[in-house]
């Protein structure tokens, strides 16, 4: 088993960024996503577990060894890096079976693994190429292929998907999705984008400011946010949050507003957005931006008064002064 | 289609305009063309020229074919000073970059002290070489010389260390090394800047040692620069001999004198103009060779980002 459990972890740098006391659980064989905006901590809580960084305090155990001190080599894991990081003056080849030939492997196993791993991530035919002669994507699937020959039972991976286009990332992350579940991997992926977080995960972790916003499954932190700032974050638009009575803010998903013609919130449209397959309403409600998704094409013209209206079971209340989810589906 | 026809409408503006643009061109290379075709490529030719002629002393200088290069291959002189520029080129090229790859990944490093540690190392690279020979004379001065008296000072007798032959190119070789290293060190450093960190951070995930890393990736990432540097450290000890001049004349009996600076003695000492081109001739095609192997071989096998 190879499960990941990091306890009570610190880490700053004089005072400054790092994380403070972050405690989680990554279960063997599932995918968890850290997930937050720049500068939350999900990259130092990533390099702490593959041991680039000390801890301050606190412990790190893979697969109930404690591997808190130990060198990032000992600790068993294999890591893909934002920038690949790929060796440019050595060949496809060369680059995946690294860390092969440094552990003295030999060279018809070697061989062999390299056939089965090019295999798998489709570089089979470009292993004479160097680096500078790929594309992002191919790039991309050569640090895949270094980080699985060895064929460690935990994989970290760190933002990989940021410097590729919109089309290849969607194609990567299910290949990568399929690859973690294919070899029973556990793997950390630290990403910024909640879209990747929430299609990949079997596990979300928000972090904000060096700690844990909210740890649950992709649809826990949708359909149940733990805060206003988790609310805010995942999904596109993302809940719209307005204030409301008794020092409580309130929450509803653009899915859950639908206009009607004469009662609920007055509003005002100030613009559409037609997507398709359905048109995000932009209101204005007493000086706040309040997003409706409506389901196909959308003809109201800018300046039309509306009245908004939503079900009691769809809204989410949260403390104004801490950002905290209230006590569930309090009545409005 | 539409272009033929506009081409065929406007021949002469088009052809105007080509014109304009070669004459821009070609006056914009002229300061630099007529620069390096006066001081550089004029005086080649001249040199080439002059080096198949006699020397005119007692009448009008006659045409002798290679007459001038067959007395070169009989001078005994010649082929010492040869054979000390290779020996020389041989102790200090290999040393000041060996020495210089050290002290930058030594400074590359996080230390304390860093900034002064670069400096100190690159001090002897600004001061001028007339400078630093007349430091190292007094270091290698015989009885009151600093090393003469450390020697003493542990129970050592003196030596007299540039009028020895058997000492006097070994003396001069780590004073040159300790001169050019501190140079070649900031090419080192720049490129060794030039790494992206994480593929350290990729080799270290992968279990590989300071010492693999430095051999399988730093080493060959740092190849072009090893080689530019190479060819400069090359070119440079066929090219310095101002410590010739203050330290020892070239001697005792040539053993410390180098090509450049027996072609300066025969063109201002015996006056001996041809011979001094002939041998400049040989110089040069010495080191077209050297910049030559660098263009067309080893240009080929290096990896360049």
């Amino acid at each position: 088993m190879s499960e990941i459990i990091v306890n009570a972890v610190s880490k700053t740098w004089g005072g400054v960024g790092g994380v403070d006391r972050i405690s989680f659980k990554a279960e063997a064989g599932t995918l968890l996503v850290l997930l937050g905006p720049s500068g939350c901590g999900k990259s130092t809580t990533l390099r702490l577990i593959a041991g680039l960084e000390e801890v301050d305090s606190g412990t790190i155990t893979i697969g109930g060894r404690d591997v808190t001190h130990l060198s990032p080599a000992e600790r068993r894991i294999s890591m893909v890096f934002q920038s690949y990081a790929l060796f440019p003056h050595l060949n496809v080849a060369e680059n995946i079976i690294f860390g092969l030939k440094v552990r003295g492997v030999g060279r018809a196993e070697r061989d062999e693994k390299l056939r089965k791993v090019a295999d798998i991530v489709g570089l089979s035919h470009l292993l004479e190429r160097k680096p500078s002669q790929l594309s992002g994507g191919q790039r991309q699937r050569v640090a895949l292929g270094r980080a699985i020959i060895a064929e460690a039972a935990v994989c970290l991976m760190d933002e990989p998907l940021s410097n590729l286009d919109a089309k290849l990332r969607h194609e990567m992350r299910t290949e990568i999705r399929a690859l973690q579940q294919r070899l029973g991997m556990t793997m950390v992926y630290v990403t910024h984008d909640q879209s990747e977080a929430m299609t990949m995960a079997d596990r979300v972790i928000l972090m904000r400011d060096g700690h844990i916003e909210q740890n649950g499954a992709p649809h826990e932190l949708y359909n149940e946010p733990a805060s206003d700032f988790a609310a805010r974050f995942i999904g596109t638009p993302p809940m719209n949050i307005i204030s409301w009575q008794d020092g409580a803010m309130l929450g509803v998903r653009p899915e859950h507003i639908f206009v009607a013609e004469r009662n609920g919130v007055p509003a005002t449209v100030r613009a559409v957005e037609y997507l398709g397959a359905d048109s995000i309403i932009l209101c204005d409600v007493k000086g706040e931006t309040v997003s409706v998704r409506q389901t196909g094409y959308c003809s109201l013209p800018a300046g039309t008064q509306v009245g908004l209206e939503w079900q009691n079971r769809h809204i989410h209340l949260f403390d104004r002064d801490s950002g905290k989810r209230l006590a569930d589906r309090a009545p409005a | 289609m539409v272009a033929a026809v506009m081409t065929a409408a406007e021949p002469k503006t088009a052809r105007h305009r080509n014109w304009a643009t070669n004459v821009n061109a070609w006056l914009l290379l002229l300061p630099a063309i007529v620069l390096l075709g006066m001081f550089t490529h004029y005086p080649i030719l001249a040199t080439l020229y002059h080096s198949f002629f006699s020397l005119g002393r007692s009448g009008p200088a006659e045409f002798v074919g290679l007459e001038n290069y067959r007395y070169m291959l009989d001078d005994d002189v010649f082929w010492q000073v040869l054979r000390n520029n290779f020996i020389f080129a041989l102790a200090t090229v290999p040393t000041s970059i060996g020495l210089a790859l050290l002290m930058a990944v030594w400074v590359d490093k996080k230390i304390v002290g860093r900034s002064f540690l670069r400096l100190a190392f690159f001090t002897p690279t600004v001061l001028p070489m007339i400078a630093v020979a007349n430091i190292w004379l007094f270091f290698y001065t015989p009885d009151y010389g600093l090393l003469d008296q450390f020697l003493k000072s542990l129970g050592f007798a003196g030596h007299n260390w540039l009028g020895d032959p058997s000492t006097v190119m070994t003396c001069l070789a780590v004073m040159v090394v300790w001169k050019e290293a501190g140079f070649f060190m900031i090419f080192y450093l720049a490129a060794l800047q030039s790494i992206p960190p994480e593929l350290k951070e990729a080799a270290s995930v992968e279990g590989a040692s300071r010492w693999y890393f430095f051999r399988r990736v730093t080493f060959p990432l740092l190849m072009p620069t090893t080689l530019f540097i190479s060819i400069n450290a090359l070119i440079n000890s066929f090219k310095l001999v101002d410590q010739l001049v203050i330290m020892t004349k070239g001697g005792p009996n040539n053993a410390s004198s180098l090509l450049l600076y027996y072609i300066y003695e025969v063109a201002f000492n015996f006056w001996d103009t041809t011979y001094a081109a002939t041998l400049t001739v040989t110089l040069i095609t010495i080191l077209a060779a050297v910049a030559l192997t660098k263009f067309v071989y080893l240009d080929r096998r290096i990896h360049y980002q």
